[in-house]
């Protein structure tokens, strides 16, 4: 369990990303944080494994003060899958799924024969493991971001942005993928995204961040569209721009789903 | 034509290929001299440079001294040295040097500095220690860069320790001034090849070298991206950063 408790952060300049932020990320469950820019959701997600520091508040995990604990032991106890992947360009596939259990001074072989199975894990095949990272497509190195991530078998992974930086039709494969292994493996999953679609598909729990660092609301999907906490909520999901205003109308004997607009949304399963 | 033909000849005459003050002696104390100047003054500038890069503190005053360095006349600085510490290598030693320095520090901090820090956060986040990001990450893929301030600050050096020869019976510079002094024109024109050779092969093979420290995976980016390249392929790393989606 991750929970945050007042957490506040200034950077020097002035600008306040997180304003006395109260959260708890529930163990096993996937929480996203979703927001525009500047809504203060990846500095939330960085000071988890302390990459920044809160300027007040605590962030803890299992009840413990993470600014008690050694930065860098607590990072490679975490998994970080990034925007862009992040792969080291120099470094073939499997030196870079290898990288933090080496750096924690695992063997170079079972480390390596780790690395493999983690290819078949997340859907990559084994012949990609001596290709470089500027060889392999956009989706195969988020995949191989995400098996880095899961390289020291972390109770906690990060993701900031994944899918950001695919073609649509990658990122909802990736995204399935991702439901899939999650199903699996029931890791800790702190997500950060500024795509609400993508929220609602991931998260057990939804945080709606707004600028200047607050949360608007934090519940299941289901609650937010049922009960969003204010306008700024409902106009976030879209709910008042009947995107989500879903009916149903009858077209030749078939019960289609259609918008606000009345696009077509989807046909209605009997 | 005709000195030219001289200084040719002068080279390939035996006689100046034996003996005490003989070619291949005084290469080797050109190379000697040259070597001792590159090994100190990287010594000095490399780490400074990749402080200042990994950092990115203190740029400002690295540009200020190193562009201050670049300014002040090698034989300026050597004659007042030579008045001061007196005759002998220490004076062309320690003028070359200061030589060397601006590009040593250029090449390290740009080369560190031109690491994508994209990459660099995500190594830091991964759990790398300052040491390991610099080892494992800033150097590997900046050395490039730092290849090419060390071969150009090699040139330099190279070219420019004939002026030892001015104050220390040392070096190539040894028959540009005897030549001078004696109005042995061939002699002269003869030592200037020699040096002009020696640093064209010095540059050559440093050449060699900042091609095979490039990383592989650098190398090995796909060939369909050309299309969408805007300048060469550079050694240093990252993603470009381009318009909508790549796959």
């Amino acid at each position: 369990m991750i929970e945050f408790r007042g957490v506040t952060k200034q950077f020097p300049d002035g600008t306040v990303a997180v304003a006395g932020v109260d959260i708890v990320v529930p163990p096993r469950k996937t929480t996203v944080f979703v927001g525009s820019s500047g809504s203060g959701k990846t500095t939330l997600l960085r000071m988890i494994n302390r990459m920044v520091d809160p300027t007040g508040g605590q962030v803890l995990i299992d009840g413990t003060d993470v600014a008690t604990l050694e930065p860098v032991a607590l990072r490679r106890s975490i998994g970080y899958v990034m925007q862009n992947s992040g792969l080291l360009p120099h470094r073939k596939v499997i030196d870079n799924v290898a990288t933090v259990p080496m750096l924690r001074g695992e063997k170079k072989a079972a480390a390596h024969a780790r690395a493999l199975e983690l290819l078949d894990t997340v859907g990559l095949d084994r012949s990609l493991a001596d290709k470089y990272p500027s060889q392999l497509s956009g989706g195969q190195q988020q995949r191989v971001g995400v098996a880095r991530g899961l390289a020291v078998d972390p109770n906690i992974l990060l993701m900031d942005e994944p899918f950001g930086a695919v073609d649509p039709i990658v990122r909802s494969e990736l995204q399935q993928e991702l439901l899939r292994l999650q199903g699996e493996l029931g890791k800790t999953v702190v997500f950060v995204t500024h795509d609400i679609d993508e929220a609602f598909l991931l998260g057990d729990q939804v945080v709606i961040m707004q600028q200047g660092g607050q949360i608007s609301q934090a519940a299941s999907p289901a609650e937010i569209l049922a009960n969003p906490a204010d306008d700024f909520v409902a106009d976030f999901v879209g709910a008042n721009r009947g995107k989500r205003a879903l009916h149903v109308t009858e077209v030749d004997g078939r019960r289609l789903v259609v918008d606000g607009d009345g696009r077509p949304a989807g046909v209605l399963a009997s | 034509m005709n000195l030219l033909l001289e200084a040719i000849a002068w080279i390939f005459d035996p006689a100046n290929w034996t003996g005490a003050g003989s070619i291949p002696e005084r290469i080797m104390q050109h190379l000697a001299i040259s070597a001792t100047v590159l090994v100190i003054a990287s010594l000095i500038a490399l780490p400074i440079g990749m402080f200042v890069g990994h950092t990115g503190r203190g740029k400002d005053g690295a540009v200020t001294v190193s562009g201050g360095l670049r300014a002040l006349p090698t034989l300026g600085l050597l004659t007042l040295l030579g008045l001061s510490i007196g005759i002998g290598l220490q004076a062309p030693i320690i003028a070359l040097v200061v030589l060397a320095l601006p590009p040593l520090l250029a090449g390290a901090y740009a080369g560190l500095e031109s690491v994508d820090r994209r990459t660099v956060d995500a190594a830091r986040a991964m759990g790398m220690r300052e040491r390991q990001v610099i080892g494992k990450v800033e150097l590997p893929l900046g050395m490039p860069i730092i290849v090419g301030g060390i071969r150009s600050a090699t040139l330099q050096i190279v070219a420019t320790a004939t002026l030892a020869a001015y104050i220390a019976d040392d070096g190539l510079g040894r028959f540009i001034f005897a030549g001078l002094k004696t109005r042995d024109y061939a002699e002269m024109l003869g030592g200037s090849i020699l040096v002009i050779l020696l640093a064209l092969a010095i540059d050559g093979l440093f050449a060699i070298i900042q091609r095979l420290v490039v990383p592989a995976g650098v190398r090995a980016t796909r060939t369909r991206e050309l299309r969408s390249r805007p300048t060469r392929p550079r050694a240093v790393v990252g993603q470009p950063i381009t318009e909508g989606n790549r796959e």
